[in-house]
């Protein structure tokens, strides 16, 4: 089975954010840059779905970024995906732009599957693995949380309001992983040291334009902190009080 | 500029969403701003409620029909939207941006060729061109968007832009009968989540973070959403640890949810959790350390035991709910 795996290089949940100098992106000065979290799911269900398989099966991972991409991509060999490929870019792509990249270069291939996460956590679109799917002209399901495969058919949960939605799809596909598809292994000093062996194969993002532009990036304003009514529950009678009369909300 | 502008309708189950109502109030106003015409479209079977759309200034609705589009299916249902946009000349697209809206418009705009802008916050036209504000880093930021094609996708975040009732007129509803030939992927069945409300769709949720102490003690979280009509939502924290299921996470790799009213217990408030919750209107915080982060962004705070003070909320509210 011929796998692909799509993941992006992003700033660690726990960072914050600061605007850069031309107040339409941030500042990276100082930003840990880690592998998007939901794609380690999708580089696990990836090597879940090779070691199943068997044979000649293949796990190859793709990111289109700059060189620093690199890093993420060999998380995900160090994992134990078999080899990488940098779609690269200086450009700050939109979610289009990045999946007709993606597109390009996988439609050489010919992928049974490919597994994105299903958002990544810096401009949150929710929106690469189905708009590379559609480009592929593969079926997709996304927000996965759980997967099964017989032969060609693949029934798919994703998660949804209130509950979740089992969705039949045929081989090729496209699969954004959701937190909770799986328990991403860690990368083991073994593993650390196989991927320094591992090619990542550099190639030239094609000439794509962007649809839409970031004219300008704030923080939002910071919050007034609010009154802290009381330290046990003699405060609970006053903010009952001012949700209802004040607030509104109950 | 475009000419047409089209709500496209979520349903499920045979009845429109709730959020569907704001999709189509968001379409109105961005249609007399920017001189527009408007229309709703909704893909499905039977739908029970479509004349509830002229209730929110829409005079004509749309409907695909197929008995195989009853249930969700991305290809399909892109397939027949997509015939039915090329042959009406719409050139702007609008969803709310909930798990239907954020699956189909992605394939929209592939299909259509149209740029895409999710979970819009805010839509200025002061300018004379649309300007969309959009979180991005879970909301530790905004990023003015605009787009630079004639073709539009936009998804608007729910609960942000209201439902605005406007001149109730019964809506001319055009029934067209669909035959999709992509089905290659449709929804079968649906799972229910045990009884509860969901965070992504409530107005009032109440949270529960490492403050609590073990799972054991959710009970009293649940108690509260209950007599509140809220869903249970959990800190990334409690759901690494298994107390809690990740349907419930609300932050930056869980839900970002903007509710009427968000109520942490126990939640120290790490950045990634503030990130998911932080534009909810109204925010109390009770927990025990007076100098955590989250009452930074609470309205009103309590710094007290969660042990003694839920017990308590629970109670007085259930007393006015009684009244």
């Amino acid at each position: 089975m011929n796998i692909a795996v799509c993941v992006s290089h992003v700033p660690d949940t726990a960072t914050k954010i600061k605007i850069g100098a031309d107040n339409k992106s941030i500042d990276a000065a100082g930003v840990t840059y880690i592998i998007n979290p939901y794609d380690e799911f999708a580089v696990e269900e990836a090597l879940k779905w090779k070691e199943s398989s068997g044979g000649d099966s293949k796990v190859t991972v793709f990111s289109v970024g700059n060189d620093a991409s690199k890093e993420t991509i060999k998380k995900a060999l160090a994992m134990g995906a078999d080899d990488g490929v940098l779609i690269k870019t200086e450009n700050d792509l939109d979610s289009l732009g990045i999946a007709k990249a993606l597109a390009e270069e996988l439609k050489q291939h010919s992928f049974d599957v490919v597994f994105c996460g299903k958002q990544s956590v810096d401009y949150d679109d929710s929106a690469v693995p189905q708009m590379l799917a559609e480009l592929l002209g593969y079926s997709c399901a996304t927000v996965v949380v759980d997967l099964k495969r017989e032969g060609n058919k693949i029934t798919a949960e994703r998660e949804i309001e209130g509950g979740r939605e089992v969705v039949e799809l045929e081989l090729p596909a496209v699969i954004g992983a959701q937190k909770g598809l799986n328990e991403p292994r860690y990368a083991s000093l073994k593993g650390i040291m196989a991927a320094k062996k591992k090619t990542i194969t550099e190639k030239p993002a094609s000439a794509v334009e962007n649809k839409t532009e970031i004219v300008k990036m704030n923080t939002p304003p910071p919050k007034q902190p609010g009154r802290i009514l009381g330290t046990d529950a003699s405060a609970v009678p006053e903010l009952v009080r001012l949700l209802r009369e004040e607030a509104k909300v109950i | 500029m475009p000419n047409k502008i089209i709500a496209i309708l979520e349903q499920r189950e045979g009845k429109l969403k709730r959020f569907a109502f704001e999709a189509v109030s968001a379409a109105v106003k961005l249609a007399d701003e920017l001189k527009l015409e408007k229309e709703a479209v909704v893909v499905g079977n039977e739908i029970e409620n479509l004349s509830e759309v002229g209730n929110y200034g829409i005079s004509r609705i749309v409907h695909l029909k197929s008995d195989k589009l009853e249930n969700y299916s991305s290809s399909g249902y892109a397939e027949v939207l997509t015939n039915y946009i090329n042959d009406s000349g719409a050139d702007f697209l609008l969803l709310a941006n909930t798990a239907y809206g954020k699956d189909l418009a992605p394939i929209l705009a592939v299909k259509t060729d149209s740029g895409l802008i999710a979970d819009a916050v805010k839509l200025d036209t002061s300018s004379g061109e649309l300007v969309v504000t959009r979180p991005v880093y879970a909301g530790k930021a905004l990023a003015d968007v605009k787009f630079k094609t004639e073709k539009k996708v936009l998804t608007i975040r729910p609960n942000v832009f209201k439902a605005v009732p406007a001149n109730g007129n019964s809506p001319e509803i055009v029934v067209k009968e669909v035959t999709p030939a992509n089905l290659k992927s449709r929804v079968v069945s649906f799972k229910k989540s045990e009884g509860k409300l969901d965070v992504a769709e409530a107005d009032i949720i109440v949270s529960g973070g490492r403050g609590l102490k073990g799972p054991e003690n959710f009970h009293l979280i649940e108690k509260l959403a209950d007599v509140l009509g809220g869903a249970v939502g959990a800190s990334r924290a409690v759901v690494d640890a298994g107390w809690r299921p990740h349907r419930e996470q609300v932050g930056q790799t869980g839900k970002t949810v903007s509710p009427s009213l968000y109520i942490a217990c126990g939640i120290s408030g790490a950045i990634q959790h503030l990130a998911g919750m932080s534009s909810a209107k109204y925010i109390v915080a009770i927990n025990k350390d007076k100098d955590a982060p989250i009452f930074n962004v609470a309205d009103y705070g309590i710094a007290g035991d969660i042990f003694e003070i839920l017990p308590k909320l629970t109670e007085e509210i259930e007393k006015i709910k009684s009244q």
